[in-house]
């Protein structure tokens, strides 16, 4: 499929097609990279790295107004249809899921590690790493169903944000046990739950975006459908 | 005319079965052929009433050709062939009985060539009037005046009724001769690409008025501007090499095409 819009009469339409598909990757990219410092910074507590996600996220968010650029031209220019049409909606959705994402990136950045390694258990903080490769994964997954045009690949990217939302149970039931035993441990545990909230809302995100890649290679609209039901063949 | 097929009652039954109330023309297994050579291949294709109809597909596909099997326009060469049914209003328009007069009354056509008569503006739509006698001034000037009205001609031509059809501009000729149409009342009005001669302005009051006229019409249109198809009609055909290829509610075919031949003629890919 990475050919898919080699066939078009007018080269120039291929052309724009195919610049835009790379730059949503790339800008999925960057995203990765961001989602990877943000999750060292928090986990190490490395101030450093929380300040290059801060600045990195620029990049991200003038990526996505390019990218939103270009749609738009392809919108008014060229009228697209079917496949093409179907492929610029899901771009301009997949882009501002993205975006988002970066910002939640930096969120996941900015929480310290320090004082929660203080006063609350360890085993908390190896979910919140679970939790953390979970999500990575999602994210390089669909960004790879997104570079395939692949269906399937998608729908298993969506089934999966079902793994991450029991981790951010677990953990915000944790974090809520220790405040009730441990009054001093209020502050590092709302600290915690604050990134497991945001590890969970990328996950959300990538399911989203997985659903976009549904149906701009399917056509078909899957979402609030149950999880099951995204596997059948469509009627 | 009978159906040249070995099952055509089994079929037959179980496309109409699946037919909505308010279908006026059912083309069923019509094939068309031009000197032994076939233009028209096994074409099933309902049309709703108070819906527009569009027809799209590359040139020499045959969707004029199938257009004009509605008001029998291809009976006027005797090289054509048709065989199948059409049934407006469930009558078969290919019957012995049928009488072609009453038909093209009742289905009315506008080209891509305004043609107006050179007559005056008055007289090119009175003229249908006048062969069913209707005579009397009073009634033709009021018959006239509704047609161009619903035609969204008289504000223009209300002063110069009179003066020649001629001297209207393109996009007032079209819509003169869609008030011809009107004049005599049909229930179905055909439009074989109307739009293709007009400027942009012209075209979008022309598309302006396809909408007005469904609410009284069931409006079959032939057009190479997909963006006007998209556009008018609430159900599209596409149409190639003959066969029609893919039938569905215009949002659908121009978002989600199921066949692969449709998907890569709107996309404006190599087939």
């Amino acid at each position: 499929m990475q050919n898919r819009h080699s066939q078009h009469i007018s080269r120039e339409f291929n052309d724009e097609l195919e610049t835009i598909r790379s730059q949503v990757l790339r800008m999925g990219g960057l995203l990765e990279t961001q989602l990877d410092k943000a999750i060292l910074a928090m986990l190490d507590n490395d101030a450093v790295l929380a300040a290059e996600v801060k600045h990195g996220d620029a990049e991200i968010n003038q990526m996505e107004m390019e990218i939103d650029a270009a749609c738009i031209d392809v919108v008014a220019r060229r009228q697209p249809a079917a496949s093409d049409l179907r492929f610029i909606i899901g771009v301009f959705k997949t882009i501002a899921e993205l975006e988002r994402m970066g910002d939640e990136s930096k969120r996941v950045a900015k929480m310290s590690a320090a004082e929660r390694a203080s006063v609350l258990p360890v085993e908390i903080n190896t979910e919140l790493r679970h939790m953390g490769e979970l999500v990575q994964n999602m994210l390089h997954d669909v960004l790879d169903a997104f570079a395939r045009m692949d269906a399937s690949a998608a729908v298993a990217v969506a089934q999966s944000d079902e793994r991450v939302d029991d981790k951010y149970e677990l953990i915000s039931t944790a974090a809520m046990r220790c405040m009730v035993e441990d009054s001093a441990s209020v502050s590092a545990a709302m600290s915690l739950m604050w990134a497991a909230r945001s590890l969970e809302r990328i996950g959300d995100r990538c399911q989203n975006v997985a659903e976009n890649v549904i149906y701009l290679v399917l056509g078909r609209d899957v979402r609030h459908l149950p999880l099951d039901g995204l596997l059948e063949p469509s009627g | 005319m009978p159906a040249q097929s070995s099952k055509p009652d089994l079929l037959q039954n179980s496309l109409l079965q699946n037919e909505p109330d308010d279908v006026v023309v059912s083309i069923r297994q019509l094939h068309v052929s031009y000197r032994q050579r076939q233009v028209l291949q096994d074409i099933n294709l309902s049309l709703r009433s108070q819906h527009v109809t569009a027809l799209i597909g590359p040139s020499g596909c045959g969707k004029s050709t199938l257009l004009r099997c509605l008001n029998r326009l291809n009976d006027l060469d005797e090289r054509c062939t048709v065989t199948g049914q059409v049934l407006v209003n469930g009558r078969d328009i290919y019957a012995v009985e049928e009488d072609v007069v009453s038909l093209r009354r009742e289905v009315g056509m506008v080209f891509q060539r305004p043609n107006p008569f050179p007559k005056s503006i008055f007289d090119n739509v009175a003229y249908g009037l006048r062969l069913l006698g209707v005579s009397t001034r009073s009634d033709l000037q009021q018959q006239v005046r509704k047609s161009l009205q619903d035609a969204a001609l008289w504000d223009e031509v209300r002063d110069r009724l009179h003066s020649s059809a001629l001297e209207l501009s393109n996009g007032q000729q079209q819509r003169l001769v869609i008030a011809r149409a009107l004049a005599v009342q049909p229930k179905i009005l055909l439009l074989d690409e109307p739009a293709s001669n007009l400027d942009p302005i012209s075209m979008l009051k022309l598309e302006e008025l396809i909408a007005t006229l469904k609410i009284n019409y069931t409006i079959l249109i032939v057009t190479h501007n997909m963006q006007q198809a998209a556009r008018v009609s609430d159900f599209t055909a596409f149409m190639d090499a003959g066969e029609l290829v893919e039938f569905a509610a215009t949002s659908d075919l121009f978002t989600t095409p199921k066949q692969r031949r449709t998907e890569d003629y709107i996309t404006g890919r190599y087939g």
